[in-house]
C-alpha cells in the first residue's frame, strides 16, 4: 500500500514544487520592473539628495540639502501652496462626488444616464488639454469673467490668473471639475452593491434621507472612501500638469506646487539635481505621513 | 416638501452636468471660429473649421505628435495589460507567504510619487544612452518603459483574477495544458471584460501622459500630443481657433475609447471595487 503511493506522492511533490517555480515565472518581470523603475530610482534619489553641485559634477554634502529646505523662501510657498491645495480640494471633491453618487442611485430618478455620463466627462480629457481651456476660460476676457459681468455678480473683470488668491482658487475649481466624476463612479459602483434592504428598513424605522446617508451609506462605503481619499492625496501632491499649463506657477510663486519646483529646479534653473532630489524626498514623506494618518482616521481592519 | 426636493434635485445635477459639459462645447464651436472670436467668447458655430485645420497641419508637426502618442499609447497598454495580468494571475493562483511578501513590497510602491523618482530616471536613461541608443534620452521607447510595469495593474488584476473560477485551473491540468497554456487559452479569454476595463485606463494614461516625456522627449519630431498642446498654449500670439482644433483632435480617442467601451469599463471596475 505504502509503496503503491509512494511514487504518486514523489510525483504530487515535484509537481508542486514545479508550480511554485512557475508560479515565480509569472511574476518575475514585475518584480524587476518596479523594482528597475521605483525601488532604485528611489535610493538613488535619497543618495542624490546629499549631494550637490551644477549640473552633472556632484559632490557629497551629507545634510546641507536638507537644511538648505528650510531657508528656502520658494520651498516654502511651493510646500504651504500644494497642502493648502490638498486641505480644501480633496475633502470638498470627495464630498460633491459622494453627493453626485447618492442622488445618482436613486432608481426613480430620470435622466439617469445623461446625467452620469455628463459628469463622468471631465475624467476623459488629458490634463494638459483641460489645463489649457481653463487657463482660456478664466483669463481677463474669457467667459467666465463674461459670464459673471452679464450676471452682474460683479462690476469689474476678476484678475483670474493674476492675483495670488483667485489664481489659487482656479486651479483648485479646475482639479474639481477635472476629479470629480472619476471619484463619483468609484462610490457609484461601490453604492450598487449595497443590499437595498437595509434602507427599506431604516425608512420603516423613520430615518430620514440624511440620516441614512450619515448612519448607513457613508460606513458601507467607508473602504473605498479611504482608497480615493489616498489616491486623491497622492494626486494632488503631485499636481504638475495644470499648474504649468494655466499659471506656470505664477503669479510670482503663489500657485507654484513641490512638483513644479521639482522640475524648474532640475530642468529650467541652472539644474541641481542634489537638491531637486532633496525636495523630492518630501513629497514621499509626505505622502506615507499622509496616507498612515488617513488609515489611522479610517480605523480600517486591514 | 418631496416635490420641492425633487426640484433643487433635478436643478443640482443639471447646473453639475451643464458645468461639466460647457468646456466640452467651447472646445467644440471654438473649433470652428476665428481666433478673434474665441477670445470674444463666441458661443456660435462658425465657418473656419476647415483653415483652423489648415493651419494647425502646416504650422505644426500635429501628424507625427498623433502617431508618437498612438504607438505610445498601443505599445503601452498591450505591454501593460501583459505584465500586469501575469502578475496578477501568478500571484492570485499561485499563493504563497514569500508570493505574499513580494506583493507587498510591490504595492508599496504605488505609494512613490513619480515626482520622487523622476531625476534618477532621468539620470539612468542619460546613462544608458550610449550603449542603447534605442531605449535611451529622446527615444519613443524611453517614454513609455517605465510606465508599463505598475503596481496599480498587478492589484487590479489580482483582485478580478479572485472572481476567476479555480476549477477552470483543474480543469485545464487534466486536459494537459501547461500553466502558461492554462494562462493564455483559459484566463485570457475568460477575463475580457478585466481586461477591456484595464485597457481603457493604460489607454488614457498613456495617451494624457505629460510629466516624463516633457523631461525625456527633446526632439521636435518626438513631441506627444500633450506636449504639443502645452507648446502651442504657452505661445506669445496664440492662435485660439488653431489650439481649440489641436485640442478636439487630442481629445477624440480617449473620448471615443471610453465611450465605445463603457460597459466593460464599469463592469470591470465593479470587480476591483467588490475585493
Amino acid at each position: 500500500m505504502s509503496q503503491a503511493s509512494n511514487p504518486t506522492q514523489q510525483r504530487t511533490f515535484a509537481q508542486q514544487i514545479r508550480k511554485n517555480y512557475i508560479g515565480w515565472l509569472f511574476i518575475i518581470l514585475s518584480v524587476l520592473g518596479i523594482s528597475l523603475f521605483y525601488f532604485y530610482p528611489m535610493v538613488q534619489a535619497l543618495l542624490l539628495s546629499l549631494q550637490s553641485g551644477m549640473g552633472s559634477t556632484l559632490e557629497y554634502v551629507g545634510l546641507d540639502n536638507y537644511v538648505r529646505l528650510f531657508n528656502d523662501p520658494t520651498f516654502i510657498t511651493a510646500l504651504t501652496n500644494t497642502i493648502l491645495y490638498l486641505l480644501i480640494q480633496v475633502p470638498v471633491m470627495i464630498v460633491l462626488a459622494l453627493i453626485f453618487s447618492v442622488l445618482l442611485n436613486d432608481p426613480t430618478l430620470k435622466f439617469k444616464g445623461f446625467f452620469r455620463t455628463a459628469i463622468f466627462l471631465p475624467a476623459v480629457t488629458s490634463l494638459v488639454a483641460y489645463a489649457v481651456i481653463f487657463k482660456y476660460l478664466f483669463g481677463n476676457d474669457g467667459l467666465v469673467n463674461d459670464f459673471l459681468l452679464s450676471m452682474n455678480l460683479i462690476s469689474q473683470p476678476l484678475n483670474w490668473l493674476s492675483d495670488p488668491f483667485l489664481a489659487k482658487i482656479t486651479i483648485i475649481i479646475a482639479i474639481t471639475w477635472r476629479w470629480t466624476g472619476y471619484n463619483m463612479i468609484f462610490y457609484l459602483s461601490a453604492l450598487q452593491n449595497v443590499d437595498k434592504s437595509m434602507y427599506e428598513a431604516a425608512k420603516i424605522d423613520g430615518a430620514s434621507a440624511v440620516q441614512q446617508f450619515f448612519f448607513i451609506t457613508i460606513p458601507l462605503l467607508k473602504p473605498i472612501i479611504l482608497f480615493t481619499s489616498i489616491v486623491s492625496t497622492i494626486g494632488t501632491l503631485q499636481l504638475f500638469d495644470e499648474v504649468m499649463n494655466i499659471t506656470s506657477g505664477g503669479p510670482g510663486n503663489a500657485t507654484m506646487t513641490i512638483s513644479m519646483y521639482i522640475y524648474n529646479l532640475s530642468f529650467e534653473y541652472t539644474p541641481d539635481f542634489g537638491y531637486a532630489a532633496t525636495v523630492s524626498y518630501v513629497i514621499l514623506i509626505l505622502v506615507v505621513i499622509l496616507s498612515f494618518i488617513q488609515f489611522k482616521v479610517a480605523g480600517d481592519r486591514d | 416638501m418631496k416635490q420641492l426636493k425633487r426640484v433643487f434635485t433635478y436643478l443640482f445635477l443639471s447646473v453639475a452636468a451643464i458645468v461639466s459639459i460647457f468646456p466640452f462645447l467651447w472646445m467644440l464651436v471654438s473649433m470652428t471660429n476665428k481666433s478673434v472670436d474665441v477670445t470674444a467668447g463666441r458661443l456660435i458655430p462658425g465657418t473656419h473649421f476647415i483653415e483652423n485645420l489648415n493651419n494647425l497641419l502646416d504650422q505644426t508637426q500635429i501628424g507625427t505628435a498623433l502617431w508618437n502618442s498612438f504607438l505610445i499609447a498601443v505599445i503601452t497598454t498591450v505591454l501593460t495589460l501583459l505584465i500586469g495580468s501575469l502578475a496578477g494571475y501568478g500571484f492570485e493562483i499561485y499563493r504563497s507567504k514569500g508570493k505574499d511578501i513580494v506583493f507587498n513590497i510591490l504595492i508599496l510602491s504605488m505609494m512613490i510619487p513619480f515626482a520622487a523618482i523622476m531625476i534618477p530616471l532621468y539620470r539612468l536613461f542619460g546613462q544608458i544612452s550610449a550603449d542603447a541608443p534605442l531605449i535611451g534620452l529622446d527615444t519613443l521607447a524611453a517614454a513609455f518603459l517605465p510606465t508599463i510595469i505598475t503596481a496599480f495593474f498587478i492589484f487590479f488584476f489580482r483582485q478580478n483574477t479572485k472572481m476567476f473560477a479555480r476549477e477552470l485551473v483543474e480543469a485545464g491540468r487534466i486536459d494537459g495544458l501547461s500553466e502558461w497554456g492554462i494562462f493564455f487559452r483559459i484566463y485570457m479569454p475568460t477575463m475580457k471584460t478585466t481586461y477591456a476595463a484595464a485597457a481603457i485606463i493604460a489607454f488614457m494614461n498613456s495617451w494624457n501622459n505629460y510629466l516624463w516625456p516633457l523631461v525625456v522627449l527633446q526632439s521636435p519630431n518626438k513631441q506627444t500630443i500633450p506636449l504639443l498642446i502645452s507648446n502651442l498654449g504657452a505661445g506669445y500670439t496664440p492662435d485660439y481657433g488653431v489650439i481649440m482644433t489641436a485640442i478636439v483632435i487630442a481629445t477624440l480617442p480617449t473620448a471615443l475609447v471610453f465611450f465605445l467601451m463603457q460597459r466593460h469599463f464599469v463592469a470591470g471596475m465593479m470587480g476591483s471595487v467588490k475585493g
